[in-house]
């Protein structure tokens, strides 16, 4: 039995070359065997075959101003079709003069959307901003009083028009569904039925069916001599769309909240509401805010199918700049263009939602 | 495979080094492991002790020194590592028992698999370490159905399946609750007194008094201290190892 | 005790009586859903009287007067609506069956890619996740169909990105191998060799049960359902001319062509759909705990078997939910074709609308369809999922 004891000082010795620092990583990660060495050789040359070309025809053999595409035709990117037609892609048929309006409602909505972001500012201030932000850009948009001139929702169009059917469908959708959501738990079997009756046929059927549904047949719905203008219809179908896939998350919420809970509320005596507002929805709503964003990300996304009913968002407006005869050709250019403005907002909010995932997984000890 | 005379020892570890990028986590270490001994490695958290049993079956690899196991040596090599861990059964503390098989397929698996044993064989065994694990009734059931204690006791019997010569325990105990430490130490001291040799590393002073041949302390990535549990725990010679045990024994 | 002189707890007046109380909750509710709906029947009945609309599916039996651009089946504008209905159901299922293959592909591979060793493997596949996740699909259909309709080329300057593919702005013209007698003797050789796979797993199955000893099941089954076919091809005399696509006139004939609208949706499509498998694919395999796979490696099993035995079975109880929810999701999204200009269900439908004016009936019917495929992938799923349930306490 050997017997050894050692006071000698603490050494730490700095790893071996080849296995830390930079060349380390290079061997670990890309060089670390034969088939890892084949996989980044046949990567690189990948690389090599498709970004230069797609760098010269975007870049170098761009062109950035012309008077129409035929001036623009050359082997590189017609980047002056965007230039020419950039304010029409972003407000659409908003008066020229007045398109500071959209603009500044644009604006409003990035800021609110940014500062929602700040956990600090969570609560009530929050909601109440976001109500004072609404109201703003119904002004902006509107207009007819504070000296404004009246601009018809018929003219609203392009990047304004894609923010408020997002926010606005989200902000009636979210009550719609936490009632759906809490129907379908419900102990009443015909709630239950007609809950989840709705949700299953909703999340059953592609938006464009819920589009034409409101579009064509709210109209027939409607006692004869009312009107139910587009964007309305519009709006409705994205409500009802987004407060079926809501509830679903929702309700994800409220199974996570142990039983345990309810039962405390029951014995402290409080009511079926009481206990679901103050109690059980706060703590249920909370667990689900990831979800919830990304539920958002797939709204914006879907507001753009409002282009088959007629209406023109972003994307509406880039198809009607498309259609100028004198700019044949470019719609490479311009689908890019309008794949960037959605690309930054939807990547930059589901960053936020994993950022969110991963701080409220450290906080919860599983 | 192993070619170990009689003495020779059946694990050395030589001049062991092993960086996490930056950080030196192994620092020099030499151990010799002797056939039948049973070593308990001890020491405060982060001090490398898991760290250095799992090198032993390549679930970490080592930068530099030299891993001697059965005769075999340690290397990239990937011939040398399963013939290796055919010889070593390792017991983790959260148990990983394989959930979608029940219990006697997890016990069979791998001697139908590795050892390419066939069917009825490899249940026969499995039955007869349950046996030893004292649960033989459990069979059939599927690891979510036990309890913690059960399900670290079955995973001591999947690794006795494959009739190891070397048994590493990494904490085997820390995860279960304390009533059920007690059924999962005497099955490890049984398993002792048949002449297993076992490397375990563990809080439980209890059991390393029992059946501890060799106490090792480990501190910050080195052996600071080691000697026969008598003299170890009477007279540690070490300040660092006077400190841990003034903590870990004074409750 | 005599059990009649226990006290039964007094029965609450009715208003206070829970029982009651939810009933009449319930009638109220159902009876003002009830009301809901009578009043939008009626607004719409008078509504469409107004409008001299008929009413009833008998429209289905007249004539469709419009033609469809690609048919499964034979199709010509003297059929019926019935019939033009079935060919943009066939067109749906179509691309919606082809899309969901290759999305699985596409997906599964990149979702490994993601969780590879190799950082530029790794990355790139994170590129393509993160960039074609945040664009909307029906702006990735536009950007397809304009880049294969109005950038492509006329087809007698068409594209070609490998001999004997084609691309112009009449669509992806390939040439496929002319139909051979040979051919069917392959598929014949081609089920042999499936049949004598599975005999072989069997046999080997129980070859191991009982003696241990392993067969390379794999490898014998890759060969006979390869070779079999491939045995057959040579014997006939290795047949093999390509139907090539040829300029005649102002378009390709010969080979198989595509429209830009179909290959557009397709690429669209599956290239979205990829995206969310890949993240699929990634979670299901991160889901099983590193532990398993240590434990796996401490029994010594080796890399294949790890993956076989342990990993792959408990990813997939966790990949196949949100899959077949993703494949709901790509059939759903076909419906985008209706902006793209390719008649599947959606756009036939739409046609019918707007010569009929039977909104309701169209919608109804396409609705109906929807909700019969979800109903279907949901009930198979559910199947699964009970039987591959891990048993807990």
């Amino acid at each position: 039995m050997t017997d050894v004891t050692q006071e000698l000082p603490i050494v730490v010795e700095p790893p071996p070359p080849a296995t830390a620092g930079p060349l380390g990583w290079l061997r670990a990660n890309l060089f670390s065997n034969v088939f890892n060495t084949i996989l980044t050789i046949l990567a690189a040359a990948l690389l090599a075959v498709t970004i230069p070309p797609i760098i010269r025809w975007a870049l170098f053999d761009a062109i950035w101003t012309a008077p129409n595409s035929r001036a623009c035709r050359g082997a590189g990117a017609c980047w002056a079709f965007i230039h020419e037609k950039l304010r029409f892609i972003l407000f659409g048929t908003f008066p020229y003069e007045e398109q500071w309006r959209p603009l500044l409602a644009v604006v409003i909505f990035i800021a609110l959307i940014v500062a929602s972001c700040d956990r600090r500012l969570w609560g009530r201030s929050l909601a109440f901003l976001w109500l004072l932000g609404l109201v703003a850009v119904g002004v902006l948009m509107w207009g007819g009083i504070f000296g404004l001139s009246f601009v018809g929702n018929q003219l609203w169009s392009g990047l304004p028009l894609t923010l408020i059917l997002a926010v606005v469908g989200m902000a009636f959708a979210f009550p719609l569904a936490i009632l759906l959501a809490l129907g379908r738990r419900s102990q009443l079997p015909a709630v239950r039925t007609i809950c989840v009756a709705y949700i299953e046929l909703i999340r059953g059927v592609p938006l464009i069916t819920v589009l034409f549904m409101a579009s064509v047949m709210l109209p027939l719905f409607l006692p004869a001599g009312m009107t139910i203008d587009k964007l309305l219809r519009a709006q409705v179908a994205i409500i009802l769309f987004a407060a079926a896939y809501l509830a679903e998350v929702v309700r994800g919420g409220l199974q996570a909240i142990p039983k345990g809970q309810i039962e405390a509320a029951d014995a402290l005596g409080l009511t079926y509401w009481q206990r679901t507002r103050r109690i059980v929805l706060p703590q249920a709503l909370a667990l689900v805010i990831p979800p919830l964003v990304n539920t958002f990300i797939g709204t914006f996304k879907d507001t753009t199918l409002v282009i088959i009913i007629g209406l023109f968002d972003l994307l509406g407006t880039i198809n009607a700049a498309l259609n100028d005869a004198n700019w044949r050709g470019t719609s490479t250019e311009a689908y890019i263009f309008a794949a960037a403005i959605y690309f930054c907002f939807c990547f930059f909010m589901s960053r936020y939602s994993q950022m969110l995932e991963r701080e409220f997984n450290k906080g919860r000890r599983q | 495979m192993t070619t170990e005379s009689a003495g020779a020892p059946i694990i050395e570890l030589r001049r062991l080094n092993k960086w996490y990028g930056e950080f030196h986590v192994l620092k020099d270490i030499n151990l010799e492991v002797a056939k039948g001994e049973r070593v308990v490695v001890c020491g405060p958290s982060g001090s490398g002790k898991s760290t250095m049993i799992r090198c032993i079956n390549r679930l970490e690899e080592h930068q530099r020194g030299q891993i001697i196991v059965a005769g075999i040596e340690l290397t990239s090599d990937v011939k040398n590592i399963e013939a290796i861990r055919r010889e070593v059964g390792m017991v983790f503390q959260q148990f990983n028992l394989f959930p979608h098989l029940t219990v006697l397929q997890n016990l069979t698996l791998a001697p139908i698999w590795v050892r390419k044993l066939p069917k009825k064989e490899a249940e026969e065994t499995a039955r007869l370490y349950l046996e030893r694990v004292k649960i033989p009734e459990q069979a059939d059931k599927y690891p979510g159905q036990l309890s913690g204690g059960q399900q670290q006791r079955v995973a001591i019997a999947r690794s006795l399946c494959m009739k190891p010569e070397i048994m590493l325990f990494d904490e085997p105990t820390s995860a279960l609750d304390p009533e059920m430490i007690k059924e999962v130490l005497d099955v490890m001291i049984e398993l002792a007194e048949e002449g297993m040799t076992m490397v375990c590393v563990t809080h439980e002073m209890g059991f390393a008094r029992t059946v501890a041949d060799t106490m090792v302390f480990m501190d910050r990535g080195e052996i600071v201290e080691r000697g026969s549990p008598k003299e170890f725990f009477a007279d540690p010679k070490s300040d660092r190892t006077k400190l841990f045990l003034s903590q870990i024994l004074a409750h | 005790m005599p059990t009649d002189t226990i006290p039964r707890p007094t029965r609450p007046s009715p208003w206070r009586n829970p029982a009651v109380r939810s009933m009449v909750v319930q009638v109220l509710f159902v009876a003002a859903v009830l009301a809901l709906g009578a009043f939008l029947v009626h607004n719409t009945v008078v509504n469409l009287r107004r409008q001299n609309i008929a009413g009833g599916f008998g429209f289905l039996d007249r004539e469709a007067a419009f033609g469809i651009g690609e048919a499964l089946i034979a199709y010509t504008p003297a059929d019926t609506y019935a019939r033009a209905f079935l060919v943009g159901l066939l067109n749906t299922l179509y691309v919606a069956g082809l899309g969901v293959v290759l999305a699985t592909i596409l997906g599964t591979v990149m979702g490994i890619a993601r969780l590879s060793r190799n950082w530029l493997v790794s990355k790139l596949a994170q590129i393509y996740v993160e960039t074609f996740r945040n664009i909307p699909l029906l702006l990735q259909l536009f950007f397809w169909w304009g880049l294969l309709r109005e950038t492509a080329p006329a087809p007698r300057l068409a594209w070609q990105p490998l001999p004997d593919v084609f691309v112009s702005n009449r669509g992806i013209a390939f040439a496929v191998p002319s139909p051979d007698p040979a051919y069917g003797w392959m598929a014949l050789a081609f089920l042999v060799g499936l049949a004598a796979t599975i005999g072989a797993f069997r046999w080997a199955r129980q070859r191991q049960a009982q003696t241990g000893q392993q067969f390379p099941t794999g490898w014998i089954g890759l060969g006979l359902v390869v070779g079999l076919p491939l045995a057959m091809f040579l014997l006939s005399g290795a047949p093999l001319t390509l139907d090539r696509p040829e300029m005649k006139g102002f378009n390709f004939t010969g080979g198989h062509a595509v429209s830009p609208e179909f290959a557009a949706l397709l690429l669209g499509l599956v290239i979205y759909s990829g995206t969310f498998i890949a993240e699929i694919v990634r979670a299901g395999i991160l889901a099983v705990s590193w532990g398993q796979t240590e434990a796996a490696m401490a029994l010594g099993l080796h890399p294949i078997q790890r993956m076989r035995l342990i990993v792959l079975p408990q990813a997939l109880r966790v990949i196949i939910p949100p899959m077949t929810s993703q494949y709901l999701s790509l059939t759903k999204n076909s419906s985008l074709a209706v902006a793209i200009g390719y008649p599947d269900l959606v756009s036939v439908t739409n046609t019918m609308i707007n010569q009929t004016g039977q909104a309701v009936e169209g919608i109804a019917m396409i609705m109906a369809v929807y909700l019969t495929i979800s109903l279907i992938i949901s009930a198979l799923m559910n199947v699964y999922n009970r039987s591959v349930a891990l048993v807990e306490r």
